[in-house]
């Protein structure tokens, strides 16, 4: 799903994604606290699917495209901040 | 014995369902539930996890072809599959995704390809008394309470329904799981007997559904909630035309109301029931904030209690919220009783997430909180308080996490050296309120 990014582009974005996760859901952490490879859902930060309907509308506005589940897995696009910036990185239009 | 049909309609021809690979009609549909059927072991209750809402109905078909119960409990958590096994030991879970169903028998949806459309010849028959579904609340003592639903209600329920919406020969598709009592009437009833075909996806981002919208031929059905309609609308996408739209689970506000009916070109109707009774009533709220009963179902009101009986309602329910009978058709709703929590479309109680937390090891005392700044459109989240010396968030969360839906975890989680009971042991809810204000928006732990 990351088809030409590079890792550091990725690593690049993490900060800004991590911030945007953390503003859009009124999280009690600061950027730094989220591990890049600890899972979104469940054992690590437990985003649900409420939080995932309102990140996906605040990412469609910053970086101008619609997220689908239909071809691209949903849990596994959202499975750790790197992915998710992976995602955002192949996909973003702006 | 009596008997009724598992499918309402005419022809072994019309559409029963429209999945991504295109219809399928009935007889596609009773080939796929009798194979599907032959290959089920002897366990008398099925746990039907299944995502894609063709799966699921082949699934509850199938069940019904060997005289098994449906089992719908309203989360998935660990401890929900630990107290179904409690309460149904013989369960086994039919799953047709990577669903973890932790020690339970598993069957994964198998491919059907021995299923012949043309040995079909008549839409078989179920006998009217058998217990086809048992759905659970989360009761306040900690274990979800099992409701039986007999076939009769069931077939009843889906003729109502239709009847009462005008659904028939619409396309449904829809955002709320096969699963739950909402998304289980408006889309698998609504289909078995209501002439109402179904989409088979679960869309859930906005342009999810808009491309399930017009995967499907006019005129459109979208079963959807306020969380998902806002969200659709928020996107910004060019919308396609629906014909009736219908928002059910949580509170909608007019203004959401009024801009998805401009914007989907469709009349909204708000949905009204419960896990135990189904739906009971409706409401085209741009128009009118009165509900209007279904045909044949009565409410009644004494001692501080709203009834409900008739129709497909089995016995009688004594609804929670907070009800006004307006006439023998009308009442307004004037909200839940102090402890029922909705978030989302998941309902549970205070007493229930009580329990909960109490019940982990390391936590002394416990008290979830429901903060008093309600959002329009039905989306406030929990606090809880906790007193556990020896455990800290990640670990606690984690525990809560195998016992609660996680739309039910605290956010925020504070941690507190004693809560604040009264005399007689009881939490005051104006004190869990000022301890809220004083600790909300600090970090803790």
């Amino acid at each position: 799903m990351s088809q030409d990014i590079s890792p550091e582009t990725v690593a690049a974005l993490l900060p800004e994604v991590a911030e945007l996760i953390i503003s859009a859901l009124n999280l009690e952490l600061t950027a730094a606290e989220i591990e890049p490879d600890a899972p979104l859902f469940g054992d690590g930060l437990g985003l649900d699917s409420i939080d995932i309907l309102e990140l996906a509308l605040v990412i469609s506005k910053r970086y101008g495209f619609q997220l689908r589940s239909d071809n691209e897995d949903n849990i596994r696009i959202f499975s750790s901040l790197r992915t998710l910036a992976s995602h955002i990185g192949a996909q973003r239009t702006k | 014995m009596s008997t009724l049909p598992l499918l309402g309609h005419a022809s072994l021809d019309e559409i029963f369902a429209y999945r991504p690979s295109g219809p399928r009609r009935v007889r596609d549909f009773l080939a796929d539930a009798q194979a599907l059927a032959d290959r089920l072991p002897p366990n008398r209750h099925l746990l039907n996890v299944c995502q894609d809402r063709y799966h699921f109905a082949v699934g509850l078909a199938g069940g019904l072809l060997r005289g098994k119960t449906s089992l719908q409990p309203s989360s998935q958590s660990a401890e929900t599959l630990r107290q179904v096994k409690l309460d149904c030991p013989d369960v086994l879970c039919l799953c047709d995704s990577n669903f973890d169903s932790l020690d339970l028998p598993r069957l994964n949806f198998p491919e059907l390809s021995d299923a012949d459309p043309q040995r079909v010849t008549a839409i078989p028959h179920i006998p009217a008394d058998h217990p086809a579904v048992r759905v659970y609340t989360s009761g306040t003592s900690g274990q979800p309470t099992p409701h039986g639903k007999s076939w009769r209600s069931l077939v009843k329920n889906g003729r109502a329904a239709a009847h009462h919406l005008g659904s028939a020969g619409h396309c449904a598709v829809g955002t709320v799981p096969a699963q739950h009592m909402y998304g289980f009437e408006s889309t698998i009833l609504l289909a078995l007997h209501g002439n109402t075909p179904f989409w088979s996806g679960k869309p859930f981002y906005a342009q999810d559904i808009v491309a399930a919208l017009q995967a499907v031929p006019a005129p459109r059905l979208l079963v959807t909630t306020p969380f998902h309609l806002s969200a659709l609308l928020a996107a910004g996408l060019d919308l396609p035309a629906v014909d009736l739209l219908l928002s059910a689970t949580a509170p909608l506000s007019s203004g959401l109301a009024r801009e998805a009916e401009k914007r989907l070109a469709a009349p909204l109707y708000e949905i009204y029931g419960c896990t135990e009774t189904g739906q009971i009533a409706s409401r085209r709220t741009t128009a009118d904030l009165t509900w209007k009963l279904l045909d044949a179902i009565h409410l009644e009101q004494g001692d501080g209690q709203s009834t409900v009986f008739g129709g497909h309602v089995e016995g009688r329910v004594v609804l929670s919220d907070v009800i006004e009978r307006l006439d023998a058709e009308h009442f307004l709703l004037h909200g839940r009783h102090a402890d029922l929590i909705n978030i989302a479309g998941k309902r549970t109680s205070l007493a229930y997430l009580n329990h909960q937390v109490a019940a982990i090891p390391g936590v002394t005392d416990g008290a979830f909180f429901q903060p008093d700044e309600e959002t329009p459109d039905g989306i406030t989240r929990l606090a809880a308080f906790v007193v556990a010396p020896g455990l800290n968030r990640r670990e606690l969360l984690a525990a809560l996490r195998q016992r609660v839906d996680s739309i039910f975890l605290p956010r925020p989680l504070i941690f507190v050296d004693r809560l604040p009971r009264n005399a007689t042991g009881k939490l005051p809810r104006e004190q869990l309120q000022t301890l809220y204000s004083e600790r909300n928006g600090h970090a803790c732990h």
